[in-house]
């Protein structure tokens, strides 16, 4: 069984259909990359799986449990983290308190304010500094600690590379490949396709609210996904329901 | 001099108290609570009932009273500001206006328009002092509501900075949408944030019942007065709360001293000087805060 089923996902803002009747799994231990232009649908997608936008039509199975009507709190207790665009850290906190906020859904595991400072060091000195007085990669270093803390069993990072620097990004990677490696399931939505193609085992090309492209990363080509990216090349490369 | 400096500073210790709620609600939640003095008003009569009829003491029946002001609070916040805060930013305002309307005319309804107060019922407690030297009196009561009021805003402010529930009404009030996304139940968090407020404000009412003499539409003037407090200490600020009571009140009582009818006017020159400089400080300037408010006019 799929850790995360999406069937016939309809997503709304207002008139506009934002996500056009999609569907896929993940497996337990996967790393899905989801790629596409601004506005393919992406974020709305991620925000759907973690209860901030709600389906307009068909279901979002977790561990085989539906999750409509689940509020995103309740989502965050049955071991759903988003790391969400822009971060959205709260900016009077500091960053422990930043930190612990992310266990306020009690679930147990080995993530500590400890462990996540160990895991990403440049925070280390920053553990009483306010979150909006930090650079935009200890911002982002924190934003992903944040969901740590709650021990997901999934992890959804939403362009976790926005606005950062190369070298910047390439220390957050470096962090997350720990992650990945350690069997921790994540949906990554990421603009950077060589990124997405090398860090994930699937992958998943959205265009104007539909899946233009699923398959492994291993099995795609990144001429393949730019040509799904622009509209030019609709393909299911195997290996997921779409 | 000296007198009424100390007196000032003692009642402002009150004011802070009273302040304490609307800034607490107005900070975490976003709401200017206009219900907030009539409130306290129907828990100074909830004290009232309580000794009279049963011969409960008002420290005792503090806690009856209170835990019933945090059941209210949770209430008012789950079932009406809430829903009204869908409506836009005005709406809770005028929902708290109409709110206070209703207590004030079911208390007036119920215990008539004759004046109260809890000075009987508490000894000699509400006219006790200490004689200092240099013949300076300081009432034992206004002590008690002094230390309160610090004990009070400490403990609060530990509580939003220590514990985790704390924690998560501070990031609900900084951002609900991401709060939940992050594990916290916005909607509890604000409902517990509404029942402690209620809790300072039903102290707030036990205090004004003991200090002075109050009525059905007695609310109106303590909000007035919490709303001096709470914008002369920077609205949200906890201990600029206390900051602003004492200002407040030493305003007051030197006004008092100035003139026999300077007590009221003193205050609101306080308020009105502070409001003035914090806006003509925010950025705007004269000429814009003048612009600003003739293209509201317009």
């Amino acid at each position: 069984m799929s850790l995360l089923s999406i069937e016939d996902l309809v997503i709304r803002h207002g008139l506009l259909q934002a996500v056009r009747g999609v569907s896929f799994g993940v497996e337990r231990g996967e790393t899905l990359a989801l790629v596409g232009a601004n506005g393919a649908g992406k974020t709305t997608l991620l925000r759907a799986i973690a209860g901030a936008h709600q389906a307009a039509a068909g279901r979002v199975l977790f561990d085989g449990t539906d999750l409509s009507g689940v509020p995103s709190h309740e989502r965050v207790r049955r071991g759903i983290a988003l790391v969400p665009e822009g971060r959205r850290l709260f900016v009077q906190m500091t960053v422990e308190e930043n930190l612990l906020l992310g266990r306020t859904a009690g679930r147990p595991g080995d993530w500590s304010v400890d462990r996540v400072l160990d895991t990403f060091p440049n925070l280390k000195p920053r553990r009483h500094a306010k979150a909006g007085h930090l650079s935009g990669g200890e911002q982002q270093a924190t934003a992903i600690g944040r969901a740590l803390m709650s021990n997901p069993d999934l992890l959804l990072l939403d362009e976790v590379s926005l606005g950062l620097s190369p070298l910047v990004v390439d220390r957050v990677y470096a962090s997350l490949q720990g992650l990945m490696n350690s069997g921790t399931t994540i949906i990554l939505v990421e603009q950077d396709l060589n990124r997405a193609l090398s860090v994930s085992s699937k992958v998943m090309c959205m265009l104007e609210g539909r899946i233009a492209l699923a398959g492994d990363s291993s099995s795609v080509s990144r001429d393949e996904v730019t040509k799904a990216y622009f509209g030019l090349h609709r393909k299911n490369a195997g290996g997921m329901p779409a | 001099m000296s007198n009424q400096i100390i007196q000032g500073i003692l009642l402002g210790g009150y004011y802070a108290l009273i302040a304490c709620g609307l800034s607490f609600m107005f900070s975490v939640m976003r709401i200017i609570n206009l219900a907030h003095g009539s409130l306290a008003v129907l828990s100074a009569f909830a004290l009232w009932f309580l000794a009279s009829r049963f011969h409960i003491s008002p420290f005792l029946g503090l806690a009856i009273v209170l835990p019933l002001m945090a059941v209210i609070g949770w209430a008012l916040q789950r079932f009406l500001l809430e829903r009204s805060a869908r409506g836009g930013a005005l709406l809770p305002i005028l929902t708290t206006f109409g709110l206070a309307i209703v207590i004030d005319n079911v208390l007036f309804e119920q215990f008539g328009a004759d004046t109260r107060s809890l000075a009987p019922f508490i000894g000699s407690l509400s006219y006790d002092s200490w004689e200092w030297p240099g013949s300076i009196f300081v009432g034992k009561l206004a002590v008690i509501i002094f230390v309160t009021a610090v004990i009070l805003l400490g403990g609060l402010q530990l509580f939003l900075t220590r514990t985790g529930l704390g924690r998560s009404i501070r990031a609900t009030s900084e951002d609900p949408d991401t709060a939940g996304l992050v594990g916290v139940d916005s909607r509890r968090a604000m409902a517990i944030a509404a029942a402690i407020a209620m809790v300072t404000v039903g102290l707030a009412g036990a205090f004004l019942g003991m200090r002075a003499t109050f009525d059905p539409y007695a609310g109106a003037t303590q909000l007035l007065f919490a709303f001096e407090a709470a914008v002369i200490g920077g609205a949200g600020s906890l201990w600029g709360t206390l900051v602003g009571g004492i200002v407040l009140a030493l305003a007051q009582t030197l006004g008092a001293k100035i003139h026999p009818q300077g007590f009221l006017i003193g205050g609101h020159l306080a308020f009105l000087i502070v409001l003035f400089v914090r806006l003509y400080t925010s950025g705007l300037g004269l000429r814009g805060l003048l612009r600003l408010s003739a293209g509201k006019a317009s």
